[in-house]
């Protein structure tokens, strides 16, 4: 009984444990589905950058190429790195996954680097584009890094490389309790990386808009078929229309 | 070609020497008159119909790749929307038509006390009515587990552990549902047993039960006057018109519209901005992390509202108020024919006091539904215990007022335009 409240009150008044608990601004990601450079971009860099430790298990390398207009051997000479179990070279119908152990993983982040298949279904395009681009530096982390959108990620600057290291800049603030807080307002460039601030912003569009497309590849279809079905229901709105009129036309 | 038809016609002489169905097409459909002048509110009881064929067929097709597995279910979901043909089809088409389900059914039964349909001689209908709504409550629940994602989870959860609040057996009675100390592989087993054949074959027998007590009295009107009461030398209704072929005509029509605008949502907006899909049913189901916010799908949010408005009392064993609260906000409508006690069924006849009741009940209704889905804030406490008082005071004042309010003159014959 006491148990019960307990947990009752847990789930209806606790403000519930806020994984990614604050309220960073979210950047509007502009991404368009029907780009397929961009796709096809977003796609190469997550092989290089993501796959590695971020599985796509549901996911297949063939119904990718398909849906974003290349063919099996391109996306076999281009896309697939990984070797399964046995070692031979992952074959372009399975699934896009890796070999990383959990255990390993544990070991070396802290936690099992999450399945990013259906990710941009449940944080929202809007958060991996801004995620992806809000790491800072900061020296009491393991890898040195942290970022504004997730606070305290196990998860290293892997695209440090392109974007290079940036720093928080950070505004006081008052709570309604008096207390003081910092909060981080913007970024500031250490060292330049490769790539321009404009160059690295489209790398993190691609890349969301690829997640976008993995999360669900059936939209491609869905609205292909549905613009047809939406035709074809307005025709039989207009019959059916005509078809009530007629009939009634007897009733006084 | 000629021959065929014989054959045919022949078969069909066959079939109906040996089986009513000339019977049932005239009790039901050729002669069986219903009042002209249903409008616009009296569509959505043949929609639900719709939608629970729909809901039927695609769920049947959803059964043949998914798995009720803790460990499988939520990759055959996902396996559904990418390698089965046409199974996000499906799957959109199931998700959505839940949705739409509870749209079809709060407005039918929106009409109902718009227009007193629950008044005698019609109280049967009601409660039949109202057994479909809390099947329908029961189905929505179990299949919400299914695809076995956080909010599935943590949900099933909540809602499992509300029982437990009920003194003395509450700990045994959720041990029972759940088959397990949580929700676990064996609850889920079990919601898919519910989800897929008890809860459909009592709903399909209390929707057959609803019709059968309707064509037993007749449909009532936006007049709410009974059409029984002048008919014509041949004993039909002079306001009555052949439901066959008037009103499946006309209900033609309004399929073809509810299925554009249904349409539309399943192949362009199918998660409803989260709605419809949560956002955080797109992770699998982990019972060691919370998700950050635990709210019901928006049909169950006005009740689950309710529930947090209840303040707790360690006298009533802390939450058990909430819960009863809740319990009592659904099955007091079941008692509505006998708490609206006016003579007069329509709204178009009855006190300015009846229609401000009415649009109170509406604003506390859609109220408690919006603070159902935010997370508690103490403006938002306050606001759903008004809410929550002004949903209860809806029925109390319905008592008081259906039996003293000055009601105008009710026609004989129904208006008809």
């Amino acid at each position: 009984m006491i148990k019960a409240f307990f947990l009752l009150a847990f789930f209806l008044f606790s403000g519930v444990s806020q994984a990614a608990g604050n309220n960073y601004p979210l950047d509007h990601a502009a991404i368009d589905s029907s780009d397929k450079p961009s796709l096809q971009r977003g796609a190469k860099y997550y092989v290089n950058y993501c796959l590695g430790c971020h599985a796509l298990s549901y996911l297949r390398y063939n119904r990718m190429g398909r849906d974003l207009g290349l063919t099996e051997s391109q996306v076999e000479e281009n896309l697939i790195f990984t070797y399964d179990a046995e070692g031979s070279p992952v074959k372009p119908g399975e699934h896009m996954t890796n070999t990383m152990d959990a255990g390993y993983a544990e070991k070396v982040f802290g936690v099992v680097p999450p399945d990013l298949t259906l990710v941009a279904r449940s944080r929202g395009v809007d958060w991996l584009y801004t995620y992806l681009r809000s790491f800072y530096a900061d020296k009491t982390k393991v890898w040195g890094v942290n970022n504004a959108v997730f606070p305290n990620v196990g998860m290293p600057h892997v695209l440090s490389e392109m974007q290079g290291l940036q720093k928080a800049i950070t505004e006081e603030y008052i709570d309604e309790q008096g207390n003081r807080h910092e909060k981080i307002v913007g970024f500031e460039l250490l060292g330049s990386g490769s790539l321009s601030v404009e160059e690295y912003d489209q790398v993190v569009l691609d890349l969301t808009n690829f997640l976008a497309y993995a999360a669900e590849p059936a939209k491609i279809a869905r609205h292909k078929t549905g613009v047809w079905v939406i035709a074809f229901l307005l025709l039989l709105l207009c019959v059916t229309y005509l078809l009530k009129k007629e009939y009634w036309r007897d009733i006084k | 070609m000629r021959k065929a038809m014989t054959l045919i016609t022949n078969g069909f002489i066959w079939f109906a020497e040996r089986f009513p169905i000339m019977k049932m097409w005239r009790e039901h459909m050729s002669e069986y008159y219903a009042p002209k002048n249903l409008n616009i509110w009296y569509y959505f009881g043949a929609l639900a119909l719709v939608v629970l064929v729909l809901q039927i067929v695609t769920g049947i097709f959803l059964t043949m790749n998914y798995k009720p597995d803790a460990e499988l279910a939520f990759a055959s979901v996902e396996y559904i929307m990418r390698d089965v043909s046409w199974g996000w089809l499906m799957r959109y088409l199931h998700s959505t038509g839940a949705s739409a389900f509870f749209v079809l059914v709060y407005l039918h039964m929106f009409r109902a006390l718009l227009y007193g349909s629950y008044k005698k001689p019609r109280e049967l209908i009601w409660i039949f009515g109202m057994a479909i709504y809390f099947c329908l409550m029961a189905e929505a629940f179990f299949g919400y587990l299914l695809p076995w994602g956080q909010m599935s989870y943590w949900g099933a959860q909540v809602i499992t552990t509300l029982f437990s609040t009920i003194p003395v057996f509450g700990e045994d009675i959720a041990l029972w549902i759940r088959g397990d100390f949580v929700i676990s592989d064996i609850t889920l087993n079990r919601f898919f047993a519910l989800h897929v054949i008890a809860i459909p074959f009592a709903l399909a027998g209390l929707v057959v039960a609803h019709i059968i007590a309707l064509h037993e009295v007749g449909s009532n009107n936006p007049d709410g006057i009974e059409i029984k009461k002048h008919k014509d030398a041949n004993g039909i209704p002079l306001d009555g018109i052949p439901f066959h072929p008037y009103y499946t005509v006309k209900d033609l029509f309004s399929v073809a519209v509810f299925l554009l605008i249904f349409a539309v949502i399943v192949f362009f907006l199918p998660d409803m901005k989260g709605y419809f899909l949560e956002h955080a049913n797109f992770v699998p189901a982990n019972p060691f992390s919370t998700p950050e916010h635990i709210a019901p799908v928006w049909y169950f949010t006005p009740f689950y509202a309710i529930l947090r408005a209840v303040p707790s009392y360690s006298w009533l064993g802390n939450q058990f108020g909430g819960v009863m609260a809740m319990g009592a906000s659904t099955m007091i409508l079941l008692f509505l024919p006998w708490i609206d006690r006016s003579p007069v069924k329509s709204i178009r006849y009855r006190s300015v006091a009846f229609k401000l009741l009415v649009a109170m009940f509406v604003i506390c209704f859609f109220g408690l539904g919006y603070l159902g889905m935010e997370q508690p804030t103490p403006v938002k406490t306050i606001l759903a215990r008004i809410f929550s008082i002004g949903y209860f005071a809806f029925f109390v004042g319905l008592y008081f007022v259906s039996k003293y309010e000055k009601t105008k003159p009710v026609p004989e014959r129904v208006n008809y335009k």
